[in-house]
């Protein structure tokens, strides 16, 4: 199941893990990622708090926890290039990984073609 | 109301810009090669940007001068002929209304003014005209390109400008591809450079001759805000406003000897006594630590005690590392300080730095 939140984020759920990312839209928006901080491994978080952070040359991008649950796995490899994330990328980089408490905190996302309607 | 549009809209919508609105104008922020590497281009080579929506202002007549000299600290009198000087229309604090360039070239003065701040500008001038035979004129026909960095020369060179004894902040009449073009050497990125003004009809000709060059990259006001970050220039609403004034911000060598001893320009009185025994706050250079950089209005804090805000934060490709822009009390601009920037509960340390980051490489006369 793939699901997408307001704020440009996918969350793509698979058993009970579900990866969260940036969506190709987002990365095209913020342009030249400089810095990104991921959750620590073991965190236990809440729908809608904020996780992680992504900044490019000229904005900062908040990115939220699209459920509650427990972070189980952060992409540490994206730090090591960050010219990595790309638009081309953004679906397959995921950035955290998270034990789903709630599947029903997903329902309220869009999926991909509401999602992409949305953007334009 | 719909935003105005510069000369070279189409093309910059031709050349995959990305659109934003700017001081009422939409303007490119970026193409599709990105901040960073068009940043890097100017600092390597030669960078094209549109700065048309800036105001270029005509003031001529007797009384010229006296109006220019009312309304900033410059002396008049020393800019011959063929000149240019940075300059700052002032408030009765001392604070800036605006940063300007002002030429004198063929008799009269020419005036290039920030978009955000031009009817500010144009209004102020017109309050304050000294005599029935100062004309104010408005020259909105008008486009103005910036080729910036050390490749900038080369390239006008190739393009038949002879650029021989004209250096920076001289002004000249130069045919460019037929074009009647009046050029500066000038800019806002630290580097060498040149500011183009044409006619509006022929704006699109000379832009894409440029655009078209190997040599020659076209670069967005995202590039261009990182590059003059790094280059210390200042940005009015940033580094200037009505409550900075030129001592704070750094800009000594804008108050002219004859016009400090004279004392006669709006705010002199607490511009003055800032000179002699130094502003309560003055701007610095900050740079980051961790990687993460600080923003536009970040409270600076020290001992749990607020001492400052950032006034330009962001990214400077040239260092690859954030870095920053402030205003602190001047009992820490010494660099090396440590001070925390605060937002919203996070805290990054941050070390004052010496302005700018990265040297001015003018091209001075002799």
């Amino acid at each position: 199941m793939l699901k997408f939140s307001e704020d440009h984020e996918w969350a793509r759920l698979d058993a009970e893990i579900c990866s969260v990312g940036i969506s190709p839209h987002a990365v095209e928006q913020l342009g030249d990622i400089v810095f990104v901080e991921l959750p620590e491994i073991g965190t236990i978080v809440d729908k809608g708090d904020e996780v992680a952070v992504i900044e490019s040359v000229k904005a900062a991008s908040d990115i939220y926890s699209p459920a509650a649950g427990q972070i189980t796995e952060v992409n540490n490899a994206l730090l090591d290039d960050l010219s990595s994330i790309t638009p081309e990328s953004a679906m397959e980089n995921w950035l955290f990984k998270l034990k789903i408490s709630d599947i029903s905190d997903l329902d309220q996302l869009m999926d991909e073609d509401a999602y992409k309607a949305s953007v334009g | 109301m719909e935003n105005r549009r510069t000369p070279l809209y189409d093309f910059h919508i031709a050349h995959g810009a990305r659109m934003v609105a700017f001081a009422g104008w939409d303007m490119p922020v970026q193409y599709p090669a990105g901040i960073k590497a068009e940043h890097l281009a100017c600092r390597s080579g030669a960078a094209l940007f549109d700065v048309s929506h800036m105001a270029q202002i005509e003031v001529n007549g007797d009384g010229a001068d006296a109006l220019l000299e009312r309304l900033t600290p410059t002396d008049l009198e020393a800019i011959k002929d063929g000149r240019v000087r940075y300059s700052l229309f002032l408030n009765e604090t001392g604070g800036v209304l605006d940063d300007l360039m002002i030429a004198r070239f063929e008799g009269a003065l020419h005036l290039v003014v920030n978009a955000g701040r031009a009817a500010h500008d144009i209004s102020h001038l017109k309050a304050h005209l000294i005599g029935a035979d100062t004309r104010i004129k408005v020259h909105d026909k008008r486009a103005l390109l910036a080729l910036q960095g050390p490749g900038a020369a080369t390239v006008l060179g190739d393009l038949g400008l002879d650029l021989d004894g004209f250096v920076f902040m001289d002004i000249g009449r130069f045919m460019l591809a037929g074009v009647e073009c009046v050029v500066t050497r000038s800019g806002y990125t630290g580097e060498d450079g040149f500011e183009i003004s044409m006619a509006a009809s022929a704006a699109e000709t000379i832009a894409t001759l440029l655009a078209a060059r190997d040599d020659v990259f076209i670069c967005g006001l995202g590039a261009r805000d990182t590059l003059r970050m790094e280059a210390g220039l200042p940005l009015w609403g940033h580094e200037l406003d009505e409550t900075i004034n030129p001592v704070m911000a750094g800009l000594r060598f804008v108050l002219s000897k004859r016009r400090r001893e004279a004392g006669d320009f709006l705010g002199a009185k607490q511009i003055l006594q800032d000179w002699d025994f130094g502003p309560k706050r003055t701007l610095v250079g900050l740079l980051p630590t961790g990687g993460r950089p600080v923003r536009d209005g970040t409270k600076l804090i020290m001992d749990g005690t607020p001492v400052g805000s950032v006034t330009s934060g962001g990214f400077a490709p040239s260092l690859d590392a954030p870095a920053a822009i402030g205003l602190v009390e001047s009992q820490l601009a010494e660099p090396g300080t440590a001070l925390i920037a605060a937002t919203r509960g996070r805290e990054t340390t941050v070390h004052v730095a010496c302005l700018p980051f990265v040297p001015h490489r003018y091209v001075r006369g002799s």
